[in-house]
């Protein structure tokens, strides 16, 4: 069993927890992710780690609470523990002297972006951010951002907060300065990191990208999340989860990404209906709510 | 209980080898329980009786870990069924799933002298039935262990390779620790093989007899990420290390429209079948495609065992897409005959060459093209020649990719000293398990390539020979 210390939620439906994980505390990197399991009959979710602590033994991850294990983790509290957390799995972030970097959060983006940020920092580059949400109250870790960055710029999609516009626009703007950018790293929906990644093209500047797609094993051994990059099928799981961004299929990615639209929303179906006190898990019709 | 009292012996050749009763075809396919109900006491009495007790026996010869054949079964022929589970187990840690998962047909039972005339004597029902028996009857008892030596060994998977080395070393009395990556022990037991074949009920009541033998068992404990085998040895004090991590990287055929939505390897479909039990969705969180048309390539057991679930699962046509001929199958003949029964549709001398999706990238057909079979080739078997012109479609709504599995890179790749083949396999010693590296053996899938649960169990049992002599004497 792996104890939950804490819970909170940083912005709108976003949760920050923190889990003891000693063996994943002590291995982790910039980059890497687990998988945890909260009951028997639950699934394995697969979530980046924001930061660790050795010591004692933790591990910090945030997540939104989209489906329905995503809602139930959100629910559980200090005193609560997950039944499995494995880690960490994938490759870490590959970190060297780049020069300036730009480092680009979008949405739940920014929390795997944050650790990368702080090694990049770390490893002595010079960091511009840019940190972006749909709206004002999905905006995280601005101030933790700001900490690591050497220059930041944080926008809104409908101009609630800070400057009004895209994180690519922010981005262009760094371009159009004259800033000579060795590497570009954006993490976000998907959308949005195939938009960054057209912006650079043109500049010829190496842009890695993050991929969050279905896992199940998440150890290599299933192969659901496949993706293709450069013409090649790899497994995000054990050969990413960075890549570089001008040579993922993005249009691919987010089909398979909705693979299981339907069967989700009967799972969610099944806990709201809980919620509602209206029927017993055993009552509701097995595939039923749609 | 039935009359366990033995009655006179007839004549063994006059009695035919006995049948075990199963869930008929119509029947299983609407359910996931085991398809076989397993002998009864009379019905095991008397297959036993048949066994004539050979001065040389040429059955144990046949299997990989030298189970004491006739004396087992001569027990059971005196009804003494809980002593011949213990007559097993001296050699075999999983007789339950032995007896239902071993080709018997390819091992012990292929030289018997009965099938010289007849047919042999069913070895592995009778093990399975008295494996059930002991377990059913709450009989199972943990055996004398050695004196702790202060040895401490770690294996990593616990598949049927690990979990065999475990029960070894830790009934001679060294400090065994089982390192398993995903949250439930069994390895291919647990994620491959389906309920309805070996239940994981089954499954997981094995491990915790190697658990009362001693044995500790740290799950989510990806070996080569969570920890190094270098940090096992180093940091965490194991004296030496098994490496029975498994063939898990799944093959795909790199045709167009593999990454379709509904495209699955064996592995991922099954697993989450089994391990994740999305036969239970939504009671379990994990789904599978609601699927009506299912195309399952490839014609080994894992091929058949996708497809069945898929049949189970609810699928009105399950096609098997196989580029050679029902001859060349690598499938158990009963493995392809219970496929067959329960309705599968065989596409024999096909291939298939792209997927086709709909606008939602979903899969909605295969197109294949057909076969003939020219000259043999490396494998012996005779080589599929395209016919042109012969491309056709078949409608379908999920694809189940089972071409067979590579060896698993996570250790290979974060172990310095430790050698493998062009193919990714560990480079061991056959008869010792032994790798490049001091103080690390091998064995397994990961060895050999893809092979079988009793091959893994024989390389660990000769590799824990090994590793107790390396532990007393140092010597590598």
């Amino acid at each position: 069993m792996y104890p939950i210390l804490e819970t909170k939620e940083i912005a709108k439906n976003v949760f920050l927890q923190k889990v003891l994980a000693p063996r994943v505390a002590k291995k982790r990197k910039a980059g890497q992710f687990l998988v945890l399991r909260r009951t028997d009959d639950g699934e394995r979710i697969p979530l980046t780690i924001v930061s660790s602590d050795a010591g004692e033994g933790s591990v910090t991850i945030i997540f939104q609470a989209v489906g329905k294990s995503t809602t139930e983790f959100a629910r559980m509290k200090p005193g609560d523990s997950y039944l499995d957390v494995v880690g960490p799995l994938g490759l870490a972030t590959h970190i060297e002297k780049f020069g300036t970097v730009v480092g680009i959060g979008g949405g739940i983006g920014t929390a795997p972006l944050l650790p990368i940020a702080t090694a990049i920092k770390g490893a002595g580059n010079r960091l511009l951010s840019v940190v972006g949400a749909r709206t004002k109250d999905l905006l995280i870790l601005e101030d933790e951002m700001r900490a690591v960055s050497d220059e930041i710029v944080v926008t809104t999609d409908d101009g609630s907060y800070a400057k009004k516009g895209f994180v690519t626009t922010a981005l262009q703007e760094f371009i159009d300065r004259g800033e000579k950018i060795g590497l570009c790293i954006a993490i976000g929906p998907v959308p949005m990191m195939r938009a960054v990644a057209e912006v650079t093209r043109p500049h010829g500047i190496k842009t890695m990208v993050s991929l969050n797609p279905i896992m199940v094993d998440a150890t290599g051994m299933c192969g659901a999340c496949r993706v293709t990059v450069g013409g090649t099928t790899k497994f995000v799981c054990v050969d990413g989860p960075e890549f570089d961004g001008h040579q993922v299929d993005f249009k691919e990615l987010v089909m398979r990404n909705r693979a299981y639209l339907r069967e989700e929303k009967t799972a969610m179906d099944r806990i709201e209906h809980k919620d509602g006190k209206c029927m017993d898990g055993a009552a509701v019709p097995a595939g039923g709510g749609n | 209980m039935a009359d366990a009292t033995p009655k006179p012996r007839p004549k063994p050749f006059s009695i035919p080898r006995q049948p075990m009763p199963e869930q008929p075809p119509q029947v299983r396919v609407g359910n996931f329980r085991e398809v076989p109900f397993g002998l009864t006491p009379d019905l095991a009495i008397l297959e036993a009786t048949r066994c004539i007790q050979c001065k040389k026996p040429q059955c144990v010869p046949g299997c990989p870990v030298s189970v004491q054949i006739p004396e087992f079964i001569d027990l059971v022929a005196k009804g003494k069924f809980v002593e011949a589970a213990r007559k097993i187990k001296e050699t075999n840690a999983l007789p339950a799933v032995c007896g239902r998962v071993c080709p018997q047909e390819e091992q012990c039972e292929k030289p018997c002298v009965l099938g010289k005339k007849g047919e042999p004597v069913a070895i592995g029902r009778l093990e399975r039935f008295v494996a059930d028996f002991e377990r059913v009857t709450g009989n199972v008892v943990v055996p004398g262990i050695g004196a702790p030596t202060g040895k401490r060994v770690a294996v990593v998977g616990a598949g049927p390779a690990g979990l065999t080395v475990a029960g070894d070393l830790v009934q001679i009395g060294h400090d065994v620790t089982i390192f398993e990556a995903l949250h439930k022990p069994g390895g291919v037991l647990m994620y491959g093989i389906p309920e309805f074949r070996l239940p994981k009920e089954i499954v997981q009541a094995e491990v915790e007899y190697i658990q009362k033998l001693g044995a500790k068992l740290e799950c989510n404990a990806v070996i080569g990420k969570s920890i190094t085998i270098d940090e096992l040895l180093e940091e965490e004090g194991f004296d030496a290390v098994f490496v029975g991590t498994g063939a898990g990287l799944p093959y795909f055929m790199n045709i167009p429209g593999e990454n379709l939505i509904g495209v699955y390897s064996a592995n991922e479909y099954l697993t989450r079948a089994n391990l994740m039990k999305a036969y239970l969705f939504p009671q379990s969180d994990t789904p599978l495609n609601k699927a009506t048309n299912v195309a399952v390539v490839g014609g080994g057991n894992v091929a058949m065992d996708a497809a069945r679930t898929a049949k189970r699962m609810g699928a009105e046509h399950v096609y098997l897409v196989y580029r050679r001929s029902k001859k060349e199958m690598p499938a158990r003949v009963e493995e392809v005959h219970h496929a067959e029964e329960e309705g599968i549709e065989f596409h024999l001398l096909t291939n298939p060459i792209t997927y086709h999706g709909d606008d939602e990238s979903r899969v909605i057909s295969v197109e294949c093209q057909k076969m003939e079979l020219g000259e043999p080739d490396a494998s012996g078997r005779r080589r599929p020649v395209v016919i042109k012109g012969s491309e056709f479609k078949l409608a379908v709504d999920t694809v189940i990719v089972s071409i067979g599995n590579g060896a698993n890179p996570l250790v290979p790749s974060t172990t310095p000293g430790l050698d493998t083949n062009k193919w990714g396999n560990i480079l061991a010693d056959q008869e010792t398990g032994k790798t490049s590296k001091k103080g690390v053996f091998a064995g397994g899938d990961i060895v050999i390539g893809a092979a079988t649960v009793i091959l893994a169990m024989g390389a660990g049992r000769k590799a824990a020979a090994a590793m107790h002599e390396y532990l007393k004497t140092g010597a590598w």
